[in-house]
Order: structure tokens, then sequence, then C-alpha cells
């Protein structure tokens, strides 16, 4: 999905996280090329020169992925300004943003055939090739063949953490987000490691709530996915939410508790971790 | 997300054109019994609680006169409905129903379009109601809802000829409310059917959507704490950062034995001061111990320590540390400094934490 060429837009540059995490993606590797603030063209932020427009910042550098630090308010524009100049992926680091909002996006990047990763996400790195698109503290990541997607980031480091302790490296790890619209899902995420040969097994760390896991597993089920999955979710012991009207429940019937999502995977064939360190455990029958 | 009371949702409908009941929100029995004579007949009187399940739970009760309305109000009044308290009841006058019907529109977030709902069995039940006889249609949110969606979907649901273009008016009218409002669902439940032959909007649930409240729509905009609390009602205290690790390491005190007494997500970037008054809130539930989990990211420990070294001023209550990630070493040195034990291991910690509940 990425690579170390693949050459990385910061939308959001010059803002306090945008210009801080440039320098820490450029000390892991990114090949960050340019930087978009609006009024602010001319200027450089460890060295990388920015631009006043994303059309301007590919045609001086020719980027071809965005990451967007652009504070809510602005980021929607931001993020269909990098839709329009076909940027891909794009990776939204803010969050915050209006689910309405990213509802138009999302579904502007799908007319236009680009993937989104987030909102409200870490991001993307791919230990391999020493790159990543977002917030991730890279420390945690080591090279390997295990591909790793969460909804929720700091879970994400925990449940790696114990993946590299256990010797166990990681191809690739995607936070998908935590609102409740976001673009690329589990299913998405499958599919684009589906056919990476430097995946050998897949880690999907989900939690309460929606029912993205549920669809997972049919997913799963349906194509008699070719790669072991393992999966951990958070929020067994959590107190049941407060009923927010009818209409979820009547489309997603019985759906978003942990049972529900624990039992999808079980009949896809998929293993469920009990505790983050569990996971390693599970997918050493595997590698 | 905001679950706005049933007479704040109803006044945006009203705002659109469809038709509520006649009736107003009263705060004292004399209110109550003023707004029931003002309407003139039978009325019920409605407990303004943000939760579904209100009937059920004895939020509404009927009334006949102005003082039983006064005085259904004062047994409502302070009540508890579902462990909230009723501050304010919504009197209105009680429809003549012919049918109950089911509208809503939500945000679906696996299709992550908006998705239109309807059905002409509606009612307190409308989960029971098998699915062959709801109507269902995703929107477009380029295009919005359009008329003839609302008429195709009101033939789905088998909506009577004769009302079809009524129906169709509300349809196009809550859209009007979930796209101007930015809302994550707008539901009419039962959408009833007079006897006089008008469609009146009985009852409604609005949520709204926090992030856009906050920037579009402060009116409704709901004050954030820096973190959130959840009792859990047990004797282990919980400190994380991030909704999924928090949560995590409440299953975590679970399957080790414990019993967690709270949730509580810090967040990202958490500082000194927020910690203290985070540990400071835990101590205050009367827990035997407090365990903080935290993965630095954005987070660095190095602030986080300080916390809990400021808070260890005002705290007896043991303490179990898991501290790893952004500036680990720092934070394990300024914590060590303080002969505060600091796990790396987070099952360790855990366990530790069980054990000190358990005695």
């Amino acid at each position: 999905m990425i690579e170390s060429t693949t050459r990385v837009l910061v939308q959001g540059i010059t803002g306090r996280h945008g210009s801080f995490h440039t320098g820490l993606m450029l000390e892991y590797g990114t090949n960050v090329v340019a930087g978009v603030t609006p009024g602010k063209g001319g200027e450089e932020v460890h060295g990388v020169p920015v631009f006043d427009t994303v059309e301007e910042a590919v045609d001086e550098t020719g980027a071809e992925a965005s990451v967007v630090f652009v504070p809510a308010p602005f980021a929607p524009d931001a993020v269909m300004e990098a839709i329009e100049a076909g940027l891909d992926p794009i990776v939204v680091i803010t969050e915050h943003i209006p689910a309405h909002d990213t509802m138009m996006f999302v579904q502007l990047a799908e007319e236009y055939g680009v993937r989104i990763i987030g909102p409200n996400t870490p991001g993307i790195i791919v230990p391999p090739e020493r790159t990543k698109m977002g917030i991730m503290p890279h420390q945690v990541f080591s090279e390997g063949s295990v591909a790793v997607a969460s909804r929720s980031g700091t879970l994400t480091y925990e449940i790696v953490h114990h993946l590299t302790e256990a010797g166990i490296g990681q191809s690739v790890c995607v936070g998908l987000g935590g609102d409740t619209v976001v673009g690329m899902t589990f299913i998405d995420f499958l599919e684009m490691v589906e056919e990476d040969p430097d995946t050998e097994a897949v880690v999907l760390i989900g939690e309460i709530g929606g029912s993205a896991e549920e669809e997972a597993a049919e997913y799963i089920a349906e194509t008699d996915y070719p790669k072991p999955v393992v999966a951990y979710i958070a929020g067994r012991h959590a107190p049941p939410g407060k009923r927010m009207g009818h209409a979820g429940a009547i489309v997603h019937r019985g759906q978003g508790t942990a049972e529900s999502k624990e039992k999808a995977f079980l009949e896809a064939g998929v293993e469920v971790a009990k505790t983050p360190w569990e996971v390693p455990e599970l997918l050493k029958e595997y590698l | 997300m905001i679950r706005l009371l049933e007479y704040q949702a109803k006044g945006l409908l009203r705002e659109v054109g469809i038709k509520v009941p006649e009736g107003g929100v009263a705060r004292t029995g004399e209110e109550a019994s003023r707004i029931a004579e003002q309407i003139g007949g039978p009325v019920v009187v409605k407990a303004q609680v943000p939760v579904g399940g209100r009937g059920k739970a004895g939020g509404v009760l009927f009334a006949d006169t102005p003082e039983e309305a006064r005085e259904v109000a004062r047994d409502l009044l302070g009540s508890k409905i579902k462990g909230e308290i009723v501050d304010k009841v919504l009197v209105e006058e009680r429809l003549n129903i012919e049918e109950e019907w089911y509208a809503a529109i939500s945000l679906d977030r696996s299709e992550r379009i908006p998705i239109v709902l309807a059905s002409r069995e509606g009612g307190v039940d409308i989960e029971e109601v098998p699915d062959e006889k709801i109507a269902r249609r995703y929107v477009d949110p380029f295009l919005g809802m359009r008329p003839f969606e609302a008429r195709l979907v009101a033939k789905d649901a088998g909506i009577p000829r004769e009302y079809l273009r009524d129906f169709e008016s509300v349809l196009t009218a809550m859209y009007e409310v979930f796209d101007g409002y930015d809302a994550h669902l707008v539901e009419i439940n039962p959408l009833v059917l007079t006897k006089e032959g008008e469609l009146v909007a009985a009852d409604a649930v609005v949520n709204l959507d926090q992030d856009a409240a906050v920037m579009r729509h402060p009116e409704f905009a709901e004050e954030t704490e820096d973190f959130h609390l959840v009792e859990l009602g047990g004797d282990v205290g919980i400190i994380a950062n991030g909704a999924g690790l928090t949560m995590a390491t409440v299953d975590l005190v679970k399957e080790f034995g414990g019993e967690p007494a709270n949730f509580l997500d810090v967040g990202g970037g958490a500082y000194p001061s927020l910690i203290r008054r985070a540990i400071l809130a835990v101590d205050d539930l009367g827990v035997s111990v407090i365990l903080i989990n935290i993965f630095g990211g954005i987070t660095r420990c190095d602030d986080v320590a300080k916390g809990i070294v400021r808070a260890m001023e005002d705290v007896d209550t043991p303490m179990v540390v898991r501290l790893v990630g952004t500036n680990e070493e720092e934070g394990h040195a300024i914590l060590k400094e303080h002969g505060i034990d600091v796990f790396e291991d987070l099952e360790e910690a855990v366990k530790r934490a069980v054990e000190i509940a358990q005695g």
C-alpha cells in the first residue's frame, strides 16, 4: 500500500502536530516530499518545502499520498482537495471531524477510487519499508509478516508490543480510526493484504459497538480467506451503552456486543485472544 | 452522541412543518396543570429523560383533568427513570389513534451513508417487527432525499395511497432535520395516523453529533470533560489512555478475578494536572487500589509520572503503575525517585492490582 519510495505529502505541515510528526516520519524513513498550508507557501519544515495548494505540491514534487493533520473545521476541505488531486491513500489523523463531513469525503473518495484511512487514526506503518504515515510510536514496531488492523490507537501499540516481544514482526499496521464513520474497514484491509506476498497472517483488533467485526467475519467465511486470522475484542466487560433509538437495532439486529463479535469470528474459523499477550501465542501455530 | 430530549426533538420537527401534539414543558405540578387546562381535554404527561424504553419504565402517565395532570406530574418530577432524574415533563394532548407507524433516518456506519426506514407497524415493539415489514432505502448524501425516494419507501412500507403525499412530506422534512443538524438519527415512533386523518409525531428521537454541535449547533453542544468516568461498582480503580486500551484493562482485571470500580480514559496527550485529577476522581469512589495503565504515544510517560507524584500528596490508596512508550525511561526515573513501583509488564501489573484489592 505504501513503500519506502512513496512520495508523501503532509497537509497541515506547519501546525504543531503536523511539524512535530513530520520530523518523526522523516526520522523513521518516510519519503516526505512536500507540505501544504494555505498562505504559508515558500516556507520549509524540517527541510520539506511548503506549498499553498495540493495541486502545486503535486506538480512540483510528484507527491502521491497524503497525511492530513489539518484541524477539524478545515479538514474535510483539505481531504477533498487531496482526493481531487488524485492522492492515494489519504490518511486523516485529525480528530473531532463531524460524522456528516466524513460521510461526504468518504463518499467522494469512493467515487474517485481513492482509499481513505481514518479519520481519528494513528495512521499506517509498514515496518519492512521503514515507512509510516501518521503518529504511531515506531519503536514499538518490528519488521515481519503479520498484518495488523485496529479500531483503537493505544490498544494497537499494546498488542504490537506483545508481538514484537515475542519475536513476531509486522508487514503492515493500520489504525482504522475511532470515529462512527471511517474510510478503510476491516474488509478493505483484508482485501488489501490478501495478495500481499509479505503477509503470512492477519490480526484484527476490534471493540464493542458497530458491526465491522461481524462483517469482517462474514467476509472471511464467505471468501474462504486464504490467510490465518486472529482477533482480539476489547469491551467484553463494558457496561451496556445507552439506547440511542431503534434504527440501529433494526438494521444490525443483535450485533455490536463482544459476544456477537466473538461468535461471528469463531464461526468463521478466526481464533479470538482473551488477553493482548495471547495474540502472539495464537499466531505462533500459524507462522 | 447527544440524545436530545423529546420536547427538543419535537421542536426541530415542528420547525420543518411536521405536526406534533399540542402541549408544553412543565417543571412543576402547577405548570403541568396550567398546560393541561389550556389543552382542555385528556393529556399525557411524559418524563423528559434522554433514555429509551421510558414508557415501559413508568415515565409516561395519563391524566383526564388538570388536577390529575398536576398530581402525575408531581409523581414524575424528582423521580428517577432508568437512572435519570426527571426535572421536566412534557404535557401533551392525547391523540385519537387510528394507526401507529414508524419512520427513521439514520447514518448507517456500515454503508457510511444515510438509511431511511419505515413501517406501518410502529410503536414500542418496533424491534420485534419482522424485517419484511420494514422498508429501507439508502440515500446518496450528495443528492439528499428526493421526494420520489420517500414515495418509494412509503409504497414499500405499505402506506395507504391516500396518505402517500403526507408521508412523503414527513420523510423529506425529517431529512431536512437530519441534514441541517448533522444528526446521527431522526426517528418518529410512533408516527400516529389520527382518527381525524392527520399524521402526527407522537414521540421522536433525535441524536446529534457532538463534534458538529460544537462547531455548528452550539445550542445543543454538551459540555465535554477532559476525561470520562463510568462507575462499574467494583473496588479496582482503573485509569488508562485510549478507549480501546481502557476497555481492555477493565476486561483484564475481570479476567484475573478482580472487580473493576470504573472506566476512566484520559485520552491522548494527557498532562500532569489531568492525570492528578483523574487519580483523585477514582480515589473518591473509595477503591482499594488504583491501576494506572498508560501506553505512551502522544502521551508522554514523564508527564504521567509527574501527575502521579502530585496526586500522591492527597491520595493514600495504593497505586499500581504500568507505564511504557514515549519517554518511558524519564517516567520510570521520576516514579522510582518517589518510591513508586512501576511495571513494564501488563499482566504482572493487573495481577498485582487484583492481589491488593483482595487483601
